[in-house]
């Protein structure tokens, strides 16, 4: 008897409980409304895409548009104001802090590939980035086949090591890998010469040349290794705040506002220092815009 | 959250399951691509050589600036040398062993220009090496001054100089003495080995950094190689303890010197 009373109020709790959920047709538009912030998550140096331009403010490509998507929810919400809240992540710890809904919203340099996807959401990609190759402007280095026996740096932790693994096994050839620990570090491998090439993101690559001393001496060469989706990061489990995100997007790439943004963040001088990234927009990228896709990086070709 | 450790059987090319997952560790098989496994056991080995040149230059040369430290005052080149070996103490311990493992790699090499031909391997050897050894050098010089002063004038009322001094009488005490702070030395050197990521030797914490991002199993890798690092320097604690046993002289030095307590 008392076995099961104790499941008839086990059975009640979860109904209710259940239609909790069910009206809670967006936790994340929920919270929002009822907290009236949200939390951005951002990246510190990630230069143009997103990083800190000094005393915790964060800005950049994916920042401002994201700041443009919440400013959509905001009027979608009906709310009058809405406090962003700007909390940092890394490449090691973005994932679990968008699951665990630390973080609503990630606005860095997330590739948006198969493996993540099945533990965040991506909303559709407003940039694609493509690896490329970095040398000193008088080195003679056109192309990858020039690099084969020769020192080619790259930054721990990032996918360009493996990419640069199976394109050795792929053609039979061998380079001299040196690691940096992170970007600045490499670059400054092939600053000091202790590395003939330096292979990247694009915009990574045109962001340390534009802040290096002399950025004449530099120059990116050569084909497009691979081309990746980066993408804004959303809780998985929340199909309407994706889909909010997402008109939101449409909207601006309607209103004619990304080759402004792409202008001002990638072709005009920035803050803080200043420095002008230059990197042309491309073809890619054009294309992603006119045809809005939420695609992960194993559908985009490899290109060689 | 569940643990997959079959993430270590994978091919670090394709992500496809490897034929010879753990037989490739024992030479029975050879894997097409290396698996995530076969790059673990490589990284572990150049944290072990890394360690093992580090820690062979921190001795040596640890013993020797501990022991000029020590020197009797004979003159104006005993002074000078202790005074060398001080300034190389304070020197080395006074630095972050990463900004010495920088200076080495980027800062040095551009003055003296034939160290830029040397593999990175070497530089953060040296660099670890130094930064330990002036930690074993005042260890040494602590276990020298511990000796009662008997000793030192026992031998000099026998006639011996100072070198024989040392090499007979001083050392064979003091270097008894010192073994148990040399074993957390010599494990201090296998954890700081790890350094060596941030100067591009391909060793287990520019693994773990390297693997996690492929693989998104940063537990599984993390919990592997914290498993390795244990076992290293567990390892040269075995050996340690085993030295101490060894060299150990009944009545030599005090009994409760024991090495059970050693650790």
């Amino acid at each position: 008897m008392k076995m099961k009373q104790i499941s008839q109020i086990l059975a009640v709790t979860a109904l209710v409980g259940m239609s909790g959920a069910a009206l809670a047709a967006s936790a994340t538009m929920d919270k929002i409304k009822s907290s009236g912030a949200v939390t951005m998550g951002v990246r510190e140096s990630s230069i143009p895409m997103s990083y800190t331009t000094g005393d915790s403010r964060f800005d950049g490509y994916h920042v401002e548009a994201c700041r443009m998507i919440l400013n959509d929810i905001k009027d979608k919400l009906g709310m009058s104001t809405l406090r962003i809240n700007y909390q940092p992540v890394t490449s090691q710890n973005r994932v679990p802090l968008v699951q665990n809904g630390t973080v609503d919203i990630e606005c860095g340099t997330t590739t948006n590939n198969a493996n993540r996807a099945k533990d965040v959401g991506f909303a559709n990609t407003l940039y694609v980035e493509e690896v490329r190759i970095a040398v000193k402007a008088n080195s003679g280095i056109n192309s990858i086949s020039q690099l084969a026996g020769k020192k080619v740096a790259t930054t721990t932790g990032t996918t360009s090591v493996q990419l640069l693994r199976k394109h050795e096994k792929a053609n039979n050839v061998n380079f001299d890998e040196v690691f940096g620990k992170d970007h600045a570090d490499s670059f400054l491998l092939l600053e000091s010469g202790r590395a003939d090439a330096f292979v990247m993101d694009g915009s990574i690559l045109a962001g340390n040349i534009a802040s290096a001393k002399n950025p004449k001496d530099f120059k990116i060469v050569g084909e497009v290794l691979s081309t990746e989706p980066i993408a804004i990061m959303v809780p998985k489990n929340d199909p309407e705040f994706k889909a909010a995100v997402n008109a939101a997007i449409a909207k601006m790439v309607a209103n004619g506002r990304m080759p402004a943004l792409w202008d001002k963040w990638f072709l005009k001088p920035i803050p803080p220092k200043n420095v002008v990234v230059g990197l042309e927009l491309s073809p890619a990228t054009k294309n992603a815009w006119a045809n809005l896709n939420d695609k992960p990086a194993e559908d985009y070709a490899q290109k060689k | 959250m569940a643990l997959d450790f079959g993430v270590f059987c994978k091919s670090t090319l394709d992500g496809e399951a490897v034929d010879h997952c753990f037989s490739s560790l024992f030479g029975l098989g050879q894997n097409a691509d290396p698996s995530y496994l076969d790059w673990l056991m490589k990284a572990w080995g150049w944290t072990l050589a890394v360690a093992a040149l580090g820690l062979a230059i921190a001795l040596i040369v640890g013993a020797v600036m501990g022991t000029l430290r020590t020197l009797p005052d004979t003159g104006r080149s005993s002074r000078m040398l202790v005074r060398f070996a001080t300034a190389w103490v304070e020197l080395f311990r006074n630095i972050p062993v990463l900004v010495q493992v920088f200076l080495w790699y980027h800062v040095i090499p551009s003055f003296i220009l034939p160290l830029k031909l040397l593999p990175s391997y070497w530089l953060v050897s040296i660099a670890l090496g130094f930064y330990t050894s002036a930690r074993i050098a005042e260890q040494v010089r602590a276990g020298i001054q511990s000796l009662p002063s008997g000793q030192r004038a026992a031998a000099t009322a026998l006639g011996m100089t100072t070198i024989q001094t040392y090499r007979y009488i001083i050392l064979p005490m003091a270097l008894r003495i010192v073994i148990p702070p040399l074993t957390s030395e010599s494990m201090n050197a296998i954890k700081n080995s790890s350094v060596a990521f941030a100067v591009s030797v391909p060793e287990l914490t520019l693994f773990a950094m390297q693997a996690q991002e492929e693989t998104s199993r940063g537990v599984e890798i993390y919990l592997a190689v914290t498993g390795l690092y244990a076992l290293s320097a567990f390892g040269i604690n075995r050996v340690m303890t085993l030295i101490e046993k060894r060299s150990r002289i009944p009545g030599f030095i005090s009994a409760s010197n024991d090495a059970s307590l050693a650790h």
